[in-house]
């Protein structure tokens, strides 16, 4: 019995050993390829996989991906975090209970959205509305209406993630804070939100990886051509994006394109587990031990 | 601004009221001055009632004991002198409640400024999850603007005060949760007068440490009582005869029987007083 355990433990660790050795490998076929290197796959700023019709063309730099990821990222933790972070105190430390018992299941409908929806909502509702409001400014595609659809669907991971932590703080802290003088508002923002610090920078954490990783709005929303700009009324493809189009795309396997595949999704895996270990780190660091 | 100077002008009356007292001690025994008075007051929690028509006078610059039972109601009542029950959404109250001139449960007494003049120290030591220095520093910074210099002063004179300088004076920024229990429990009572309150509420202040800081924590509340009227909880009978000048015994909701503490304990008028303090209930 324990043996079936156990062999069921080990194919957890197998999995995702075989997934990273793949990973690697194939990334490694990659680089191997005479139409790359690898400091033109990590410094170059131009990616055109696809577009180039002539392989001896094309150009293989990460930038234009990595920052049209960033991009649309940064600008969905622009409205997750902070919306999200305020919500979780005011459902924490302000809520009566009626208003919660509207407030939280409200929050849990959003979690419950599809993505894809989320997605066409972002290229049918937000991206006209942008247009609209600047003149036609914007493309139709671009990385702010993906990053206000992804901001919207990490905002109930961060703002429930947040309450648990806030929520976590004892209530003797609170009261040692009233016991002195605070008032509700003081005491939320001196008092409970540093004592909740870490729980709400995993929260951050993990709201970012999602992002991050975060496929089908930015394959819909963002766009299909890969721009190195800071420019947000860019289109910008993701890394994401990227795979998603290769995916579908027609390069059998064993192309350069094939291959440049992997290189992307291990960029990501790269940048995705290295937040997971900042977050373990920052956690071991700021965890307030309360007995 | 406002708020600043009524800030200043309550620090100002605490100093002004403190001082003839330690100056003429001797009178001060003869007629002990009433700091907080309470008349018929009752208290509830939701439908249960949980304190019945108590009348209490509790003495300046005096320690002031609650002893009883569990669920006797002193700590209700304790925690109405500085309306921590407000937090509380079931708690109510009726009756008199005054500190000085000030209403405590009138329903236009600014809270906030009552708590800055009735400190708090609690069951389990709570120091925040800052520094030692940031931990006493807080109070004042809420309600006081004053500079770096003046700030490290009250800092320093607050820990003395609370008998912890010497042990954290060369640690002031490390976290104050890696002091052991009884040391946050005295920086929980610096920090408490860091804010320059008149009464202190102590809600079994040593329960949850060892002996030797039980005693430390017993001489530093016999001591502040000079500056402070003190009003403790304690399940603690040794503890009641050691550190405080008078016992008050509560008994389901009710004041059973109150005065000095000596007369409490050697010659108790009810029989139920006696019956608790000899240790054969409760």
């Amino acid at each position: 019995m324990v043996a079936l355990l156990a062999l069921c433990a080990l194919m957890t660790i197998g999995i995702t050993v075989g997934i990273i050795v793949m990973l690697i490998g194939e990334s490694w076929n990659f680089i191997q390829s005479k139409y790359v290197s690898l400091s033109g796959f990590l410094t170059g700023t131009e990616w055109t996989a696809l577009q180039s019709k002539d392989i001896e063309k094309a150009e293989f730099g990460i930038w234009p991906l990595l920052s049209g990821t960033l991009r649309v990222t940064v600008i969905a933790m622009c409205i997750a975090l902070p919306c999200g972070l305020i919500t979780a105190i005011f459902l924490s430390e302000f809520a009566s209970s009626r208003v919660r018992a509207i407030l939280k299941p409200t929050l849990e409908v959003i979690a419950g959205i599809p993505t894809v929806v989320l997605g066409y909502f972002a290229v049918l509702v937000v991206s006209p509305s942008l247009q609209f409001f600047s003149g036609g400014g914007f493309d139709t595609f671009n990385a702010t209406s993906a990053g206000i659809a992804v901001g919207i669907l990490c905002l109930p991971m961060v703002s429930s993630l947040s309450e648990d932590a806030l929520h976590a703080v004892p209530r003797a802290l609170r009261e040692g804070a009233y016991g002195l003088g605070c008032t509700p508002f003081e005491t939320a923002v001196k008092v409970v939100v540093p004592g909740a610090l870490s729980g709400i920078i995993s929260a951050f954490l993990l709201a970012f990886s999602r992002a991050i990783g975060e496929t089908m709005v930015v394959a819909l929303a963002a766009g299909t051509r890969a721009t190195f700009t800071a420019d947000p009324r860019e289109q910008s493809q993701t890394m994401t994006g990227f795979i998603v189009e290769m995916i579908k795309s027609e390069n059998e396997y064993g192309t350069v394109q094939y291959f440049s595949l992997y290189a992307v999704a291990m960029t990501l895996f790269v940048i995705t587990f290295g937040m997971t270990l900042v977050g373990q780190l920052i956690r071991r660091r700021y965890q307030e031990v309360y007995s | 601004m406002k708020a600043l100077n009524a800030n200043i002008s309550t620090m100002s009356e605490v100093s002004r009221s403190a001082t003839p007292q330690s100056d003429s001690p001797a009178q001060a025994e003869v007629t002990p001055e009433v700091c907080i008075r309470i008349a018929n007051f009752n208290a509830w929690y939701g439908s249960f009632q949980a304190i019945h028509n108590l009348s209490l006078d509790v003495p300046r610059n005096q320690v002031t004991a609650f002893i009883g039972p569990s669920g006797c109601g002193k700590s209700t009542l304790l925690r109405w002198i500085n309306r921590m029950n407000d937090i509380v959404p079931s708690a109510n109250s009726r009756g008199t409640l005054m500190i000085d001139e000030l209403d405590v449960l009138a329903q236009t007494t600014d809270v906030v400024n009552l708590r800055r003049r009735v400190g708090m120290v609690f069951q389990k030591p709570n120091p925040f999850p800052k520094s030692i220095y940031d931990n006493v520093a807080f109070g004042p910074k809420l309600h006081l603007y004053l500079s770096r210099a003046e700030l490290d002063e009250l800092v320093e004179w607050s820990l003395r005060k609370a008998a912890v300088w010497d042990e954290v004076k060369d640690r002031l920024h490390a976290p104050a949760l890696g002091l052991s229990g009884g040391q946050q429990q005295r920086l929980c009572i610096a920090r408490a007068i860091a804010v320059g309150p008149e009464v202190l509420l102590m809600d079994e202040p040593c329960s949850a440490l060892d002996p030797a800081s039980t005693l430390a924590i017993e001489d530093l509340i016999y001591e502040l009582r000079e500056q402070y009227t003190i009003v403790m909880v304690t399940h603690n009978m040794q503890q009641a005869s050691r550190c405080s000048d008078r016992t008050a015994f509560f008994f389901e909701g009710k004041l059973v029987e109150s005065g000095p503490t000596q007369d409490v304990f050697t010659k108790p008028q009810e029989k139920r007083t006696d019956d608790y303090v000899r240790g054969r209930f409760g």
